[in-house]
């Protein structure tokens, strides 16, 4: 995974809560096994709302997409991930994620950060009032944003997942690890309960 | 110290603590689908990292096949790519497919658990967000990406943090036509699309004790549209008669010392949930979704919310949902004509689900001009239906009568509807364009399905008159 450890860029606002991933990556899209993921971002919405956010000229180059509550809601698909890092959008920045989306961000070295409401309304504040005349930055080993119009923003980040992205660590080479733990796990539990360790077909002999 | 049932299954399936602080859960039963681990079988090839345990993990065909009578890969062009990439990413990694035309095949959340994969306090993990059907029999289920999925392959458990517990309580006793999906809905529109974000959620109470098994697993089925990150019901005498002498389930002496096992699942007295929830199921009517998000709910009495009385934050995404379902604030909802009515999905095409429309359906027509389909949610489901006759009673009411899949629930398969159709719906996502460009979706039960169906109009089941 690539590491993550700043990243400027444009910020867009895009300020609806429970933005879902049918809408970021639509599966009617998602018809080729490889499709353009490029494209496939908010392809619907590109395609017939010219006023949509990222068909004005100034967002024609993003970096930082600025949302609200819940971001990423409904269906676990990575394509509304990989759509983002397509388009150079290494950074999401809402006042929450829903669950399995933040987990394929941090999967894709693509950061999630949370603010709280009071500091995402001034930061929303700002992006609107630059309305893409000037980059921002979101470093995550100070952990700030900074850019036009203001201080620099603080923000949190569990220190694991700051770590597993700074690192750009493997994730399967880091549970593999454990190897022995997740063998010794097996035998324990084929002793306790065999049932759980073999899922076997009784209509086949 | 007192313990939720979340907390038993938790720790019992807790391998090690990563060196980031993640947990790393075992993963019992691990079921894909062809939309997403074609893309992780190609991952791990690249990186020679061979799937730990084959025999542990299954592959179902439902995403994008086709529903039409002999179909074949091709049937669903854009489907055959996928469907070939897992039939053969599933053979190069010696993982049983239920492939087209295997008389398992089906929906992952419909089959796992009639061939009686699924085990109380037992793990799963599906690429799917609706993935927790199978908490329906009290196992602990949760839906991941497809990096997650390659995770899952190469070390059969997964990394995460530990979420928080909440108790969702349902009392009371369901009245005539009223069901889970209603009860779902209901939930629903009390917390919000993100209100079990983060949590694992206990279902328990008469009205989830009182519900059939398939039933159970429509009520954890919806649990994602409230942002849970999984849901059960804990299991209970009915759950093993439910589960025995199904083909995957422990037989003979095991069958014994599991049950022995499974009856100790339970949340002890006095444990501590971080949230709790009480719901009177007892008044409760056929519930609709109105608008473009599962939360949007009324029941089918109920009228359209009016943005101008609602604060500030939310009045444009009323707005926006009234403009795109095209409805008037104030309307009321039954008395609806509707072009199209759909009948399937991991949330609502078990075998019940298909008798209990039916039994609204037979010697009825379904009304001039409207499309309306049922989809069975496996191959097996359908068998069934067909043997008691069911196919008949919907065919002969005008209803199309499919092979097993996710059709016009995903939209990944070729089956939708067309621009501006208003579509009632036993599925789980009312989202903009899910289920076609333009369409506007209501979920609702398939006894409130079927009724619509008939009647051409979004109709209250409790009315319908005998035939």
């Amino acid at each position: 995974m690539q590491p993550f450890k700043s990243h400027t860029g444009i910020a867009v606002p895009l300020l609806r809560d429970d933005i879902n991933t049918d809408e970021m990556s639509p599966v009617q899209a998602m018809r080729e096994m490889k499709p353009d993921y490029k494209k496939l971002l908010f392809m619907r919405r590109r395609v017939e709302e010219p006023d949509f956010v990222l068909n004005k000229p100034q967002f024609q180059n993003p970096g930082i997409l600025v949302t609200g509550q819940n971001f990423g809601a409904g269906s676990s698909r990575e394509a509304a991930v990989w759509g983002m890092l397509a388009n150079n959008i290494r950074v999401i920045v809402a006042k929450s994620f829903a669950d399995i989306y933040r987990e394929n961000c941090l999967q894709n070295g693509l950061l999630p950060v949370v603010l709280g409401s009071d500091l995402a309304d001034a930061f929303v504040a700002r992006v609107v009032a630059t309305n893409g005349a000037a980059p921002f930055t979101v470093d995550l080993e100070t952990q700030t944003i900074s850019g036009p119009g203001g201080p620099d923003i603080k923000f949190d980040i569990p220190a694991a997942d700051r770590m597993r992205l700074l690192e750009g660590l493997d994730d399967i080479g880091l549970t593999l690890k454990h190897t022995e733990e997740i063998v010794a796990w097996e035998k324990r539990i084929a002793a306790s309960q065999p049932w759980l360790q073999e899922a076997r077909d009784s209509r086949r002999r | 110290m007192p313990e939720t049932l979340f907390d038993k299954i938790w720790n019992a399936h807790l391998v090690a603590r990563r060196a980031d602080g993640r947990e790393l859960i075992y993963v019992d039963r691990h079921v894909l689908h062809e939309l997403h681990a074609p893309h992780a079988f190609e991952t791990l090839e690249k990186q020679h990292r061979p799937v730990r345990r084959p025999d542990l993990t299954f592959s179902a065909q439902d995403h994008t096949v086709s529903t039409q009578p002999g179909r074949n890969d091709e049937s669903n062009p854009s489907g055959a790519a996928f469907i070939r990439a897992m039939r053969e990413g599933s053979r190069k990694n010696r993982i049983r497919v239920f492939d087209l035309g295997d008389p398992d095949q089906g929906i992952s959340h419909v089959v796992a658990p009639e061939l009686g994969m699924v085990l109380p306090g037992a793990t799963h993990a599906v690429p799917d967000s609706h993935a927790s059907t199978v908490g329906g029999l009290g196992a602990l289920a949760f839906g991941c990406g497809t990096t997650e999925l390659g995770h899952i392959l190469a070390t059969q458990v997964i990394a995460m943090k530990r979420p928080k517990s909440m108790l969702v309580r349902l009392d009371g006793k369901l009245g005539p036509h009223v069901s889970a999906k209603d009860v779902a809905l209901r939930i629903i529109a009390e917390i919000g699309v993100s209100g079990a974000r983060g949590h694992v959620v206990e279902y328990a109470g008469s009205a989830a004790r009182a519900m059939p098994m398939e039933q159970r697993m429509t009520l954890c089925n919806l649990n994602i549209e409230m942002g849970g990150r999984s849901g059960f019901v804990a299991p209970d005498e009915s759950t093993f008669q439910w589960i025995a002498g199904r083909p995957f389930a422990p037989q003979g002496a095991m069958w014994d010392r599991a049950l022995a096992h499974w009856r100790t699942l339970t949340t002890d007295a006095g444990a501590k949930f971080d949230r709790e929830l009480i719901l009177d199921c007892g008044g409760l009517e056929p519930q609709i979704t109105w608008g473009t998000d599962p939360s949007q709910v009324l029941g089918i009495s109920g009228k359209v919310p009016d943005p101008s009385a609602t604060d500030g934050g939310k009045r444009d995404a009323l707005q926006s949902a009234l403009d795109y379902m095209g409805l008037q604030p104030g309307m009321a909802l039954a008395g609806l004509p509707v072009n199209r009515v759909f009948i399937g999905s991991c949330t609502n095409a078990r075998l019940p689900d298909l008798q209990t429309a039916a039994d609204v359906v037979r010697g009825r027509k379904v009304a001039e001009g409207v499309v309306a389909m049922v989809v069975p949610g496996s191959s097996t489901v359908k068998r069934e239906a067909e043997a008691k006759g069911l196919d008949r009673v919907f065919r002969d009411a005008g209803f199309f009568w499919g092979e097993s899949g996710c059709s016009m629930c995903a939209g990944g398969n070729g089956d939708r509807g067309e621009p501006g159709e208003r579509i009632v719906s036993t599925t789980n996502r009312n989202f903009e364009n899910r289920q076609g460009p333009k369409t506007r979706t209501h979920l609702v039960s398939p006894a409130t399905a079927a009724a619509t169906a008939i009647a051409g109009r979004i109709a209250d089941v409790r009315q319908l008159g005998n035939a």
